[in-house]
């Protein structure tokens, strides 16, 4: 185990630990942009940066790269760090187009929390350029405004090294630097199958759910966390509720999924809630007319049962079989099973729960 | 013909060194990079067209005949006079040769041994007929570039007769790896890529690690401006960096090589690949290496011309397939690499100094250079210099002895004002640092680096400010694009630059820039991000009038900045000529016949059309 102190709190690591994952054990709060855990540090954003006085020796370095050593005196809020990631952020700003009030990302954007922190309004440079590039609008979901992309690369690692998908990339080079598919093609025309992990890691507004154009962070009345409905993974999901109705949904960090959400998970699984075309009541074919027509659960209810006791009677429960839908849950699948060997006295049970 | 053991190595040298010398006569065309664009191929076919009947005569029974080989060599050194011919055994050293002069050359010095004396190089009476005469090749010392120039870089057995691959011999069957890895860290060679990291300590963690799976790589992705020594070595002498790349493999027990060529370098990658061909046919590479069960193969990368690839984990990021980008570190390159695996990897110069030193030893390394930097440098000359061209000098000589004894001092007489050392991300060192030392330690107290060795040797016709800017410039365009500090902090400064270049700088803008120059050294990912100020800050430091003058003044004193130029008509020396009125593209110069002529500088685009067409030497810059 290594012995150092942070910002004078005594603090005891294994060996190997970063200087940031030894602080964030501790509740010790250092910026970042670029991060993320589990992977090889990007180390691109330089905002982590902490003064380190090792050996007798001070320096500044990032705390995402910098391992601990034995006697390490690290502090994450001196002058010269301060300094440094103003520094950052001023640089920053100065390549992003400052539209806040009109961005998705208002109020939920990391790099307005740190400039609203360190107290970076505007950029201290004068008539610089700024990025002006095309918005690609072409993906469904999301769309990706390279005007105001800070070049973090959490879009492209979660891509690559947490996904595995690929699809995305750095292209250009220096200033002109932006995120997007290889060869200079539209996100659509990329391999991207639009799971939409790279918005989700985005800290800023540049990748942005299309749905967020309807509320605002800020707006939203709760979270609730709860499983995926589609598949058997189990991933954890937050909903995102305002006035009642979902309005979004975040993944959670769950056991199976660790944040993560496939296509359908993020943007599959709560639209038809509040659809017009859900059918919120049960509904029964008037035989004369051929409309369906509104019934009382128990009206409903009667009719299966009187139908399913025709058949076994009729033709055996051989004839009849029960398949539940892999959506349920675990209990709504056992008891439809229970059913169909108890009541129907039939065998002829599955689940489509082996995709 | 395969080499199947030691002994047949030997045996092929002795039989190379026969048929060498069975030439009474040899023409060797420098076909370095400069004497190639320079027409050296015409003159290597003109040559080989003109003695092809010489060849003839020369039947092989009949030894007093002349028997004429023309070679290809690599870079002779000596660009500024290309294109090159040396006749030997005469040693007579030709500059400048034009495909007329060749029929010439083969009548008098071929034929009958008589020197041409107009093709010998001048420097005012002196003329020089010998190689070695010429104070730009006599005051060299020459190790890595030992064969550049003087054997064929096409022929194996060229390199085997000279003594090639009895270094990588001597190491697998009279050393162990551990102790080549010793020998290389005794010698203190350091790596020539520019940081100047020992390369024996390398090798040693290298060796050190778990890993069993282990890679040698080279780096000769020379990006720099003005630097060309890898090159001309890939060129020249190939069978070194492969016989210095094969030791390496050997003592830290890796099977596998890759060198990264840039691909502007087509030359290099041709003889590169000839070279690894025959090695390969020679049983030099490949599996079971000379009978001893080594294994070791070698692969060509080819870089796409971005220069940041020259970092050592944005190069394996590219061979590996990726897109060229530094990454943070730990871990290093030696204990996760390519493909993340313990990877050697050094410069072509570093690697073509390894066979000399397992051959002669470390103490003998250790008595060429300086303490801490024991051996020599290559560097390229280039610039307002008297002699371009390609040098190798031991560590630790001065500037002064480089661009004034070797260089020829500045082209024209002009009056020395600075030297850019290590390329667009290294540092202006000035007059006062003529007399210093040149080895890694010191210039990095100049606030410059070694770089991997490229001098621009700049006269006082050069606008410091334009020469940071158009370093500013290039490190900004090569950017990766990574970090932040690199990627818009060097086109703040480029912007802020480009702004008092036109006129339009402010002395707050000065501030501005040193702090965003000293956030971008120190905050920065890689090691390109680190130096991209480095040509602000040191040109800040030392010719800070002249930006101060730019300014304030309005005034470049080099009349190199356009926006600070004016076009003048001296109206004693017009004649009314109009020719210049006639030629302006923008119709700025005015005045009636036989009259002096004026121009109006709100017009005037300053593109210089009428300081050309006046006959009177009337226009001036001001």
């Amino acid at each position: 185990m290594i012995h150092l102190t942070i910002d004078g709190i005594a603090v005891e690591v294994e060996e190997g630990t970063t200087i940031l994952n030894a602080a964030r054990k501790y509740g010790i709060e250092i910026p970042t942009l670029c991060y993320l855990e589990g992977i090889l540090p990007d180390g691109s954003c330089r905002l982590c940066v902490v003064e380190v006085v090792s050996r007798g020796r001070a320096k500044i370095d990032t705390a995402c790269t910098l391992r601990c050593s034995e006697g390490d005196e690290v502090f994450t809020m001196s002058e010269k760090v301060v300094e440094s990631r103003r520094n950052s952020l001023d640089l920053l700003l100065s390549d992003h187009r400052l539209h806040c009030f009109s961005c998705e990302a208002n109020g939920d954007c990391k790099l307005q929390d740190y400039c609203v922190e360190y107290g970076v309004e505007k950029t201290s440079y004068k008539n610089m350029e700024v990025r002006e590039c095309e918005i690609d609008d072409t993906n469904k979901f999301f769309s990706y405004d390279p005007s105001i992309c800070i070049l973090c690369h959490r879009c492209v690692n979660t891509c690559n090294e947490i996904v595995g998908r690929g699809s995305i990339g750095t292209m250009n080079r220096g200033f002109q630097s932006i995120i997007g598919a290889p060869g200079g093609k539209k996100w659509i025309d990329s391999t991207c199958e639009s799971c939409g992990n790279c918005v989700q890691a985005c800290p800023t507004g540049a990748l942005s759910m299309k749905r967020r154009k309807k509320y605002r962070a800020f707006q939203a009345d709760k979270k609730v966390r709860t499983t995926c409905p589609h598949c058997a993974t189990g991933c954890q999901m937050d909903l995102i509720v305002k006035d009642n109705k979902i309005v979004d949904c975040v993944g959670a960090d769950g056991p199976s999924n660790h944040g993560l959400l496939c296509v359908k998970g993020r943007s599959g699984s709560f639209d038809f809630v509040d659809h017009k075309d859900r059918i919120r009541h049960p509904l029964i074919k008037n035989k004369e007319t051929g409309e369906f027509e509104q019934a009382t659960w128990d009206e409903a209810l009667d009719l299966v049962a009187s139908k399913f006791t025709e058949i076994k009677n009729n033709y055996g429960g051989e004839a009849l079989a029960g398949f539940a839908c892999s959506r349920s849950t675990n209990e709504d699948i056992y008891m439809l099973q229970k059913m169909v060997r108890t009541a129907f006295h039939s065998n002829n049970t599955d689940n489509c729960a082996r995709v | 013909m395969r080499l199947d053991n030691v002994e047949a190595l030997a045996k092929c040298r002795e039989q190379a060194r026969a048929s060498i010398d069975a030439y009474t006569c040899r023409i060797l065309v420098c076909s370095g990079n400069g004497c190639m664009a320079s027409g050296a191929q015409k003159i290597y076919d003109e040559l080989s067209r003109l003695t092809e009947g010489l060849n003839q005569v020369s039947v092989e029974m009949q030894k007093d005949v002349p028997h004429i080989g023309t070679l290809k060599t690599g870079c002779q050194g000596l660009c500024e006079y290309g294109p090159l011919v040396r006749v030997e055994p005469y040693d007579y050293q030709y500059v400048k040769v034009q495909v007329e002069d060749c029929a010439e050359l083969v009548e008098e010095t071929v034929k009958n041994g008589r020197p041409v004396e107009r093709l010998f190089h001048r420097d005012g009476d002196a003329v020089y007929e010998h190689p070695m005469d010429i104070p730009f090749l006599s005051k060299q010392t020459r190790i890595v570039l030992e064969n550049c120039g003087n054997i064929d870089a096409e022929s194996i057995d060229e390199y085997i007769a000279a003594g090639g691959f009895s270094a990588f011999a001597k190491a697998i069957t009279e050393m162990t790896c551990e102790e080549v890895v010793e020998e290389i860290d005794k010698s203190g060679l350091r790596g020539r890529g520019g940081g100047g990291f020992p390369a024996g300590t390398k090798w040693k963690q290298v060796l050190r690690q778990k890993e069993k799976e282990r890679y040698v790589v080279c780096n000769g992705d020379e990006g720099d401006p003005g630097a060309f020594m890898d090159g001309s070595v890939m060129e020249g002498d190939p069978y070194k960096l492969i016989e210095g790349m094969m030791i390496a493999g050997y003592a830290v027990a890796a099977e596998n090589g890759y060198i990264y060529v840039r691909a502007e370098y087509p030359l290099s990658v041709k003889r590169l690949k000839h070279a690894i061909a025959q090695c390969e046919e020679y049983g030099l590479l490949g599996d079971n290496i000379l009978g001893t069960g080594i294994n070791f193969h070698l692969h060509i990368n080819r870089g796409a011309g971005a220069f940041v690839c020259g970092e050592g984990s944005a190069l394996t990021a590219s061979i590996e397939g990726n897109r060229g980008m530094p990454r943070v570190k730990p871990p290093r390159t030696v204990e996760q690499g390519l493909w993340a695996k313990p990877t050697v990897l050094n410069n072509v110069e570093t690697y073509a100094n390894v066979p000399k030193i397992i051959l002669q030893g470390a103490d003998w390394f250790r008595t060429i250079g300086t303490e801490g930097s024991p051996g020599t440098k290559t560097f390229s000359i280039t610039g307002a210099i008297a002699n371009t061209g390609l040098i190798e000098v031991p560590m630790g000589s001065t500037l002064r002895e480089i661009i004034y004894d070797i260089g020829g001092g500045l082209k024209n007489g002009a009056t020395f004002k600075g030297v850019q050392i290590g390329g667009p991300s290294g540092g202006c060192l000035v007059e006062e640092h003529l007399d210093q030392p040149l080895d890694f330690d010191s210039v990095k107290k100049f606030n410059a680096i070694m770089g991997s060795g490229g001098l621009v040797v700049m006269d006082d016709n050069t606008c410091m400010v334009e020469v940071a800017r158009f370093f500013m410039g290039f490190t900004q365009r090569e950017s990766c694009g990574k970090c932040g500090p690199c990627r818009i902090g060097t086109k703040r400064m480029l912007e802020i630059l480009e702004k008092i270049v036109a006129g339009n700088g402010e002395m707050e803008d000065l501030d501005t820039l040193e702090e965003t120059a000293k956030f971008i050294r120190e905050r920065s990912l890689c090691g390109l991000g680190k130096s991209a100020p480095l040509p602000v800050i040191s040109t800040l430091k030392t010719f800070r009038d002249e930006y101060i003058e730019h300014i304030v003044d309005k005034k470049c004193r080099a009349h190199v900045c356009k926006a600070m130029q004016a076009y003048v008509i001296d109206p004693e020396k017009c004649k009314g000529c109009t020719k210049c009125a006639r030629n302006c593209p923008v119709s700025a110069i005015s005045g009636n016949k036989k009259e002096a002529h004026t121009i109006d500088t709100t017009k005037c685009i300053k593109c210089g059309t009428c300081l050309e067409n006046c006959s009177f030497g009337a226009i001036y810059v001001q």
